[in-house]
Formats: C-alpha cells, sequence, structure tokens
C-alpha cells in the first residue's frame, strides 16, 4: 500500500485528473465571453475580370501568377474565367480574444450564387492574428487566393463578402462565426 | 533485490482461481474501454473521434503531437471549418481548413477544396491524380476541440513500436505479480 510503484500511480492519476479538469474549465470559461466584433470591407477595385485560357472565370491579381503559366500552376477545368480585385479590409476583432485563445483564424470569402450551384463560398484572402494587440487591423490587398467560378457566370453577378473568424483555443472547444456584408457586384462586361 | 525475489516468488505461487479471475478483470477493462471508444464513434458520428495531428501543415493553430476532437454532423460544409479527410490511396487522413466550396443547386453535393493554413498552395497537389475536389464522402470529420501535446504518446508509440512493446510487456508483468 506504500511501495513507491504505488505512490507514483497515485500521484500520476491525480495529477493527470487535475489537468483534464483545468483544461475543462478554461474552455468552458470561453463561453462566458460575449464578444463584439465588427469590420468593413471595401473593394477598391477591380483589376482584372478575364475568361481563362481554359474557360473558367476567374479574378485575380497576375502580378503574383505571371511568372508561371497558369495550366501549369493549378489545373482547372475546363470552363473558368477570372477575375482579380483590391480590398481595404478594417476590422476590429479584439473582443474574441479571451486568456484562453492561442489564436484567431481570419479569413474573407466571397460568397454567390449561380444557376448550377446553390452556394459558392470561395476564400479570397485570410490571416492568422496570434494576439489582441493585432486584432485591430486594417489592410489594403489583392485577393490571395484565385477567385475562380466553375464556368463563367460571374459578369454582372452579385455577391456578399463574408469575414469569418475561427478562435482557435490554447485547449477546449473551438469557436468560430462570421460576418456577411452584402451588396457588392462584379462588372458586366470582361476587361 | 528482495524486489526481484518477490517477483519470483510471487510467479511460483500463483494459483489458477486468481489467474483467471485476473483475466477477467483484465478483460473487463479492455471492453470497457473499447466500449467507450464505440459509443464516441456514435456520438460524435465519425469514424474516428479522436485524431493526432502528424504535420505541421496547420501551425501555428495546431503542432504536431496535439489531438483533435472531432464531430460529424449533417449539415452542410462551409469554408473556414477544419476537416479531416481521407484521400482515395493514401491511408493517413488530412486535417486542413476548407477554403472553396461549390454546393450544387437540386442535390446539395458539394465540391471542396481545401488548403493548410501553413501551406503557400491548396491541396490539390494532395489529392488523387486528377482529382480537383473533395466530396463529403471524402470527409470524416470536423474538427470541434482540441487537446495540445497529449498526441505525442501515440506518434511514440507509432514510430518507436519498442516503446509499445515494453510498455505492453510492464503491464502485463504488473498484472501478474499483483496480489489483487
Amino acid at each position: 500500500m506504500h511501495s513507491f510503484g504505488f505512490r507514483a500511480n497515485a500521484v500520476l492519476t491525480f495529477g493527470i485528473t487535475i489537468l483534464a479538469l483545468i483544461c475543462a474549465m478554461a474552455s468552458i470559461s470561453d463561453n462566458f465571453n460575449s464578444p463584439r466584433p465588427s469590420s468593413e470591407i471595401q473593394i477598391l477595385n477591380i483589376n482584372w475580370f478575364q475568361k481563362q485560357p481554359h474557360g473558367n472565370d476567374e479574378i485575380e491579381d497576375f502580378q503574383v501568377w505571371d511568372v508561371v503559366p497558369i495550366c501549369l500552376f493549378s489545373p482547372i477545368d475546363a470552363t473558368a474565367a477570372m477575375v482579380s480585385l483590391t480590398m481595404n479590409i478594417t476590422a476590429d476583432l479584439q473582443s474574441l480574444f479571451t486568456w484562453n485563445t492561442k489564436q484567431v483564424f481570419v479569413f474573407v470569402a466571397a460568397e454567390y450564387e449561380t444557376p448550377k450551384n446553390a452556394l459558392n463560398q470561395v476564400s479570397l484572402w485570410d490571416a492568422i492574428i496570434p494576439a489582441k494587440e493585432h486584432a485591430k487591423f486594417w489592410v489594403q490587398t489583392a485577393n490571395k487566393y484565385r477567385f475562380v467560378d466553375q464556368g463563367s457566370n460571374l459578369r454582372g453577378k452579385d455577391f456578399n463578402l463574408t469575414l469569418h473568424w475561427h478562435v482557435m483555443p490554447k485547449t477546449g472547444k473551438m469557436f468560430a462565426n462570421k460576418l456577411v456584408i452584402p451588396g457588392y457586384r462584379l462588372p458586366e462586361e470582361y476587361r | 533485490m528482495g524486489w526481484m525475489g518477490d517477483t519470483v516468488d510471487s510467479i511460483k505461487s500463483i494459483q489458477i482461481r486468481q489467474l483467471l479471475a485476473q483475466g477477467v478483470s483484465l478483460g473487463m477493462i479492455v471492453t470497457s474501454a473499447l466500449i467507450i471508444w464505440k459509443a464516441l464513434m456514435c456520438f460524435t458520428g465519425s469514424e474516428s473521434p479522436v485524431v493526432v495531428v502528424l504535420s505541421g501543415s496547420m501551425e501555428p493553430g495546431f503542432k504536431r503531437g496535439d489531438i483533435l476532437f472531432l464531430h460529424m454532423s449533417n449539415d452542410p460544409i462551409r469554408t473556414g471549418e477544419i476537416v479531416v479527410f481521407n484521400v482515395d490511396g493514401r491511408e493517413i487522413p488530412i486535417v486542413h481548413r476548407v477554403i472553396k466550396v461549390h454546393e450544387r443547386q437540386e442535390t446539395g453535393d458539394v465540391e471542396v477544396l481545401t488548403k493548410g493554413d501553413n501551406n503557400y498552395g491548396d491541396d490539390r497537389l494532395l489529392y488523387a491524380q486528377g482529382q480537383l475536389w473533395l466530396q463529403r464522402h471524402h470527409i470524416m470529420g470536423r474538427a470541434v476541440g482540441f487537446l495540445p501535446y497529449v498526441g505525442w504518446v501515440t506518434i511514440i508509440m507509432t514510430e518507436k513500436p519498442i516503446i509499445k512493446y515494453i510498455l505492453i510487456g510492464a503491464l502485463g508483468l504488473l498484472v501478474i505479480t499483483s496480489k489483487d
């Protein structure tokens, strides 16, 4: 009853139980935080709006891609067009941070509907916010990821820009939510 | 040395009934662990309710050795969710974030593109030859929670199987030599 083995076993079990309890409490404490994030996204300019050589509609910034031929970089299916846009993104996500937050992953996605697809969500830009000090930011950027449609449906298309955030804790449950900003529109013709 | 002598003595003095009783209680422990695992599978709706992160492609969010709790519901898959998926031909599931979703009008079928947070490009290079999108049946679950560092035990046991054998041997010895 008092051997080294028993004592070591008791200490380890107790230690692990307490650790698990603390992790659970840390995660539950996140529920008491009521965040009030805010954001604004402005599209400064549609740089490019072209039909791809293969056909898909795509919006993208050619300054990034023009070193690599598009067909080799990533095979897109046979009908696509391309768009490139520059955005101004302002956001204040400081209220999302609690003591149990490791980082917040934030990204902007374009949402729109086409005759073939009930919902299309295409992520345009993302960033990782490691700490509360960086959570209030202003960034002006071209879209990081290719804004491609499955087809050529983007002319004159209305779309929403949604700012999504994903709170990744130090331990426990992850939370995600979004802010939908409607009312953007693509030009009627390719240019 | 007294401990070794005691061990040898206790091995010599094993009775059949006691051995059987210990065998049954060991069996009970193993089966209750299995019951808990299967119940978790049912509860979370996912084939493997807990996975260990093996690569650094989701850093700094998920590091190698963290464990993720998965949940699969019939809710549609949307961008930003961290999903665990299997690619045909690869046995190890991959944990990445969804960056593009295209959902069909009539059927509700989705086509999904994923990317690791720490990777430069999307996952098309990881998909099977000629595959451009993931479908729902590839996805095993969504990550809903996580615990840091706990997965290192699994990684060590997988990469250095000798440690696994040593552990099982030691446990077996403990079971045989314990008086109750």
